[in-house]
């Protein structure tokens, strides 16, 4: 239920000087042999509230699912035949169909552009926070926050009018005051390639408020003085921020650039309210619609989505490897 | 973030100073005493005019709300809505659907909001202030979890809940949404209750606090901002969520807000839009004014957690 305007930030990669866990025993306290039983149940009994509703919320659905994308699950089944296992059967037919495989090409098309888009914008409106002067920082910070704190469903409603072919306010300014007279009626959500690029403002829109915070906080971590020194040395400002800036805040924009990728991959809000206001939706299913758009065939939509699983951990697994090789839990 | 011994300054957005700006821009053009460099200053204009570019859909949305039909259906749109009126807002709130869903927003959002940061806090104690045995993978765990994609679950969630008889339940909402946010949340409170060294609590004991007492009396104060930091981020998860609501309340009598107001685009698309927009000014505004009201505390703190980790 996360998407980019949800603020899951920095915190996901914490850095690697992490306070020790703390000392088993309390100074002066307790004999070093009797209490362990204790103090070890504490720790279980203390995750326990947390674990059930992940189990039960998460877990359990995320098996289910897997055993399912095994199964013949359909209306007969439904109805209270029991399933029959058929193997790969279902993957075998999605992975078969022309279809499912221009889905997947252009999620990930438009996953790895918005996120793309997302983090040049972002990290180019970062630096420029921290090189304005106090107001104007101020003003672009507000700005973002609105867009940023904005609920999602409020901001897609807004979109829609913006669009609106006949009275919306974006085809006015390309027509009149830009003067491009063909746009005055455009329709943009009927056409594949134009209902994406509306899908991608928007979507970037709502993403780069986040991008800003979290790469403009790593900007001010790096120390004057190394930056200083760096220009003592004789490094023009255009070294400075390749060669030291750059390389110091490298974490955080990784961690960002990771959550981009994952939430722009299971984009669904955004193209489900699009297609509702009138797009074919055939072209232009992303991998969350057309799940949706299977619901009624459970083992499909199973399998479906592990693919998806699958296809998310295969754009994000050399990170997570890195990120536990190097952090210290 | 490797840069551990940097001191955590400015971590807040909005009460930073202008500092890292200086050793950047500062050239052997900078004019002391005649203000900032010219450099600087144009950038303060792109800075405002990006600013403008990205606040208008908010403004149009609000703008668009006081306007009536026939002003909203003409060639040159209306910029500033000099002689709006509030019909499209008395139009809204006669809805009685409004009223309604606006109740079982807050009844959900409670019920999540509760339950999330009471568990995240339990388990993040857990995971900062205990070792036992699985600790390593819990925290492993917690963090994969997140990268499941959840618009690839909601059909097994939602097949889940049917069996219980928990669709179109407010609970059965909160259940996944609860699911959905404690990951991430006891992540969150973790960074704080590390960020809190144990030897203040052991001070307390040693003058004579028991265990519980000296973090009730010592270190859960502290923890203050890291549960504000939370509790923002999940309320703003369970009041603006769409898509489980989607899957989940198929009932129109148990529908969230955002769902609420799907229905009302849908009933009122390229005829009313004003009413629309009005529609989406009253979900939007209390969630931005809170926004606005707590982002210092909460932005400071996510950071706070992730630059002391």
């Amino acid at each position: 239920m996360s998407g980019p305007y949800d603020g899951r930030p920095v915190t996901a990669a914490t850095p690697s000087m992490t306070v020790a866990p703390a000392p088993a025993l309390p100074p002066g306290q307790s004999p070093p042999r009797g209490r362990p039983p204790l103090r070890r149940l504490g720790g279980y009994a203390l995750i326990v509230p947390a674990a059930i509703p992940i189990l039960v919320g998460l877990g359990y659905p995320l098996a289910r699912q897997f055993v399912l994308s095994f199964q013949e699950y359909g209306l007969a089944q439904q109805f209270g035949r029991p399933a029959e296992w058929v193997g790969l059967d279902n993957y075998v037919a999605l992975l078969s169909d022309g279809y499912v495989w221009a889905v997947i090409v252009r999620s990930v098309a438009f996953c790895l552009a918005n996120a793309a888009i997302t983090m040049a914008v972002g990290m180019a409106l970062a630096v420029l926070m921290a090189r304005v002067g106090r107001p104007a920082r101020l003003v672009l910070q507000v700005s973002m926050l609105l867009a940023w704190g904005t609920p999602v469903l409020a901001t897609m409603t807004v979109w829609q009018w913006l669009f609106d072919s006949q009275y919306g306010v974006v085809n006015w300014i390309l027509a009149e005051p830009l003067g491009m007279a063909g746009m005055r009626y455009h329709a943009w959500l009927v056409e594949p390639l134009s209902f994406y690029a509306v899908a991608t403002v928007i979507v970037v829109w709502m993403s780069v408020p986040f991008v800003v915070f979290t790469v403009y906080a790593g900007l001010l971590q790096v120390p004057t003085e190394t930056l200083e020194a760096a220009q003592l040395d004789g490094a023009s400002s255009w070294d400075r921020f390749w060669l030291i800036t750059i390389p110091m805040v490298k974490p955080v924009l990784l961690v960002v650039a990771l959550l981009q990728i994952i939430w722009d991959l299971r984009v669904f809000t955004q193209i489900y309210v699009l297609q509702r206001a009138g797009a074919p939706t055939r072209d232009t299913h992303l991998l969350g619609t057309y799940i949706y758009s299977l619901a009624k065939e459970f083992s499909m939509a199973g399998a479906m989505a592990t693919i998806m699983l699958v296809l998310t951990l295969a754009l994000t697994g050399f990170y997570i490897r890195h990120m536990l090789r190097e952090e210290e839990l | 973030m490797t840069a551990s011994t940097a001191p955590a300054r400015g971590t807040s957005p909005l009460g930073a100073g202008p500092r890292p700006a200086a050793p950047l821009s500062r050239g052997r053009r900078t004019a002391r005493s005649g203000g900032r460099p010219l450099a600087t200053r144009l950038l303060g204009v792109v800075a405002v005019a990006v600013a403008l570019v990205w606040v208008f859909p908010i403004y149009w949305m609000i703008s668009s709300s006081f306007l009536p039909t026939n002003r909203l259906r003409t060639p040159t749109p209306t910029f500033v809505p000099l002689d709006g009126t509030l019909a499209n807002f008395r139009t809204v709130l006669g809805d009685p659907g409004f009223a309604e869903s606006f109740r079982t927003s807050l009844v959900v959002t409670g019920i999540t909001l509760a339950a999330a940061i009471l568990f995240a806090f339990l388990a993040a104690l857990a995971v900062s202030r205990f070792r036992f045995r699985g600790r390593r993978s819990f925290v492993v765990a917690i963090l994969v979890v997140q990268m499941i994609p959840a618009e690839g679950l909601f059909i097994s969630q939602y097949q889940m809940l049917d069996g219980w008889g928990l669709v179109n339940h407010v609970l059965g909402l909160s259940l996944v949404y609860v699911a959905a946010i404690v990951p991430f949340t006891i992540w969150m409170l973790r960074g704080f209750v590390t960020g809190v060294p144990i030897e203040l609590e052991e001070a307390g004991m040693v003058d004579g606090l028991s265990r519980t007492g000296a973090f009730f009396r010592i270190t859960f104060p502290l923890l203050a901002p890291g549960l504000v930091a939370s509790g923002v981020y999940g309320f703003l998860q369970a009041w603006n969520e769409y898509t489980l609501a989607l899957v989940v309340m198929t009932d129109p009598d148990e529908r969230t807000l955002p769902l609420w107001l799907q229905g009302l685009v849908e009933a009122n698309r390229a005829t009313e839009w004003g009413v629309v927009m009005a529609g989406a000014t009253m979900i939007a505004v209390p969630v931005i004014v809170f926004f606005l009201v707590v982002q210092n505390r909460m932005t400071g703190g996510l950071v706070a957690g992730a630059v002391k980790g």
